[in-house]
């Protein structure tokens, strides 16, 4: 039996894994979104916070996912479910990309341009809405991008501990020593983070400033 | 306007020093500029030009001291009234290269909530008082030219028709031909204006040409405030060696556009 006559009769479980698999990785992204651009922002604008929150983010990254995965699961609240945990982790790990891509982006926007801006009477929040944050858009995105491409492997390791995902397969291939069980979950999650870095790419130079 | 306006200063920088980590960038400066002249704060690079500028606005908050808009002190001002109320044009342009020339000249009125149709009208009679077709409205920065660009700048100082104009070096980038072109155009639209500006340069010959009068400024201080035909002809020897080292540069005094 090959892998495609594999996926084939387990279509509807290669499916939930899929869409369990896609939840993950969209909610950890959204949530790491909502946290890591607000403090890339931040951090363009308050230098002196800049080495802390960049440093802590770099460390995170450095942590092993199993052993993170590891450490959150006495938590209270997260423990009690893989998915949280989970979506937790993956969000820590999406973190730095994120950041650092939002900081760089604002930074490396023309100073004249914000001067200009400051002195035409712009306020803070239009300067970084109407300017700042539209010149680094192309920036951003290829820090979101990154982020989502990590994600999507790093969530098969989620199976772990349990939150479920495409590493399902893979964790229950390498126990079976069945290549094509590992595979079933491997080629879905290769063509997602293939096509999540292809859009995201093409939104990516959309917007890219002239 | 408040009683500390007197004669007919529009602005005015009262003992104002501005000190940076330490440095000294401005000491005790004394300074007034009159409706409609064109004043020039002449000077070498680091002599204190551009931080003068940048105090009108309050770009910069000075150290000590005060600087008077219209007889309100900076500091009671509510700053962006004030920087909307002044416009502001830089060497490097600035303009938004992720909006057209029509949005860039437009983004102030449009912020302070104009209806549309008058903004279009009013980006149209910029263009025209700054010497761009029309058609340019639709186009972005990066499509145009350097002379162009500047145009544009001055066009988007000038659109919501502040009183106040100022200007840091603002054709310091140009090549030559442009440059002149540029110089006499700011000449008769001053004339049709009249607003008042400050004009930072280090070129003696821009400051003969289009000041009313010239702010010699060095390491900081105000070395002395003169009309351009007094500037020839004075003694300071800061003043002289400027005269010297532009030597046959200079145009003839009959050929200055100073009425």
């Amino acid at each position: 039996m090959n892998v495609l006559q594999f996926m084939l009769q387990n279509r509807s479980q290669v499916l939930e894994l899929t869409l369990e698999h896609l939840w993950l990785v969209g909610i950890s992204t959204l949530l790491a979104m909502a946290v890591g651009i607000p403090l890339g922002i931040a951090i363009a604008h308050r230098p002196r916070l800049n080495q802390p929150v960049l440093a802590s983010a770099n460390i995170i990254q450095t942590v092993p996912s199993l052993a993170l995965f590891g450490f959150l699961l006495p938590v209270p609240w997260l423990g009690e479910r893989a998915d949280r945990l989970a979506i937790l982790a993956l969000a820590l790990y999406a973190l730095l990309p994120l950041i650092r891509n939002t900081y760089t982006g604002i930074r490396a926007v023309d100073p004249a341009v914000v001067e200009a801006g400051r002195g035409m009477g712009l306020t803070d929040s239009q300067l970084l809405f109407q300017v700042e944050l539209p010149l680094a858009m192309s920036v951003i995105l290829s820090g979101v991008r990154v982020a989502v491409v990590i994600s999507v492997g790093l969530a098969t390791i989620a199976a772990a501990i349990g939150a479920g995902g495409l590493g399902e397969f893979i964790f229950r291939g390498l126990a079976m020593v069945d290549n094509n069980v590992i595979l079933a979950g491997a080629i879905p999650a290769a063509i997602m983070a293939l096509v999540a870095d292809l859009s995201v790419g093409w939104l990516e130079r959309r917007l890219r400033p002239r | 306007m408040a009683a500390t306006s007197c004669n007919d200063s529009v602005i005015r920088i009262l003992g104002v020093s501005f000190v940076l980590s330490g440095v000294t960038l401005l000491s005790e400066l004394n300074l007034e500029v009159r409706r409609g002249e064109t004043l020039v704060l002449l000077g070498r690079s680091g002599s204190g030009k551009t931080t003068t500028l940048k105090l009108v606005n309050r770009l910069l908050s000075p150290t000590s001291g005060e600087v008077y808009v219209n007889g309100v002190a900076n500091a009671r001002a509510d700053l962006i009234r004030l920087r909307r109320s002044i416009g502001y044009v830089i060497q490097d342009v600035g303009l938004f290269p992720h909006f057209t020339v029509e949005r860039n000249i437009g983004l102030v009125p449009e912020i302070e909530g104009w209806p549309e149709e008058r903004i279009r009208a009013r980006v149209q009679e910029l263009l025209q008082v700054v010497g761009l077709d029309p058609q340019m409205a639709a186009r972005y920065p990066h499509q145009l030219s350097g002379g162009q660009r500047q145009r544009v700048g001055v066009a988007r100082a000038l659109a919501a028709d502040p009183s106040i104009l100022l200007m840091d070096e603002p054709f310091g980038a140009l090549d030559p031909l442009t440059r002149d072109e540029l110089q006499r155009e700011f000449l008769a639209l001053q004339r049709r204006l009249h607003k008042t500006v400050v004009f930072v340069t280090h070129d003696l010959r821009e400051a003969l040409l289009l000041g009313s009068r010239i702010a010699l400024m060095e390491a900081g201080r105000l070395v002395t405030v003169l009309a351009p035909q007094e500037f020839l002809r004075s003694t300071d020897p800061l003043a002289s060696a400027y005269v010297r080292a532009f030597g046959d540069g200079l145009p003839p005094s009959a050929d200055r556009g100073i009425s």
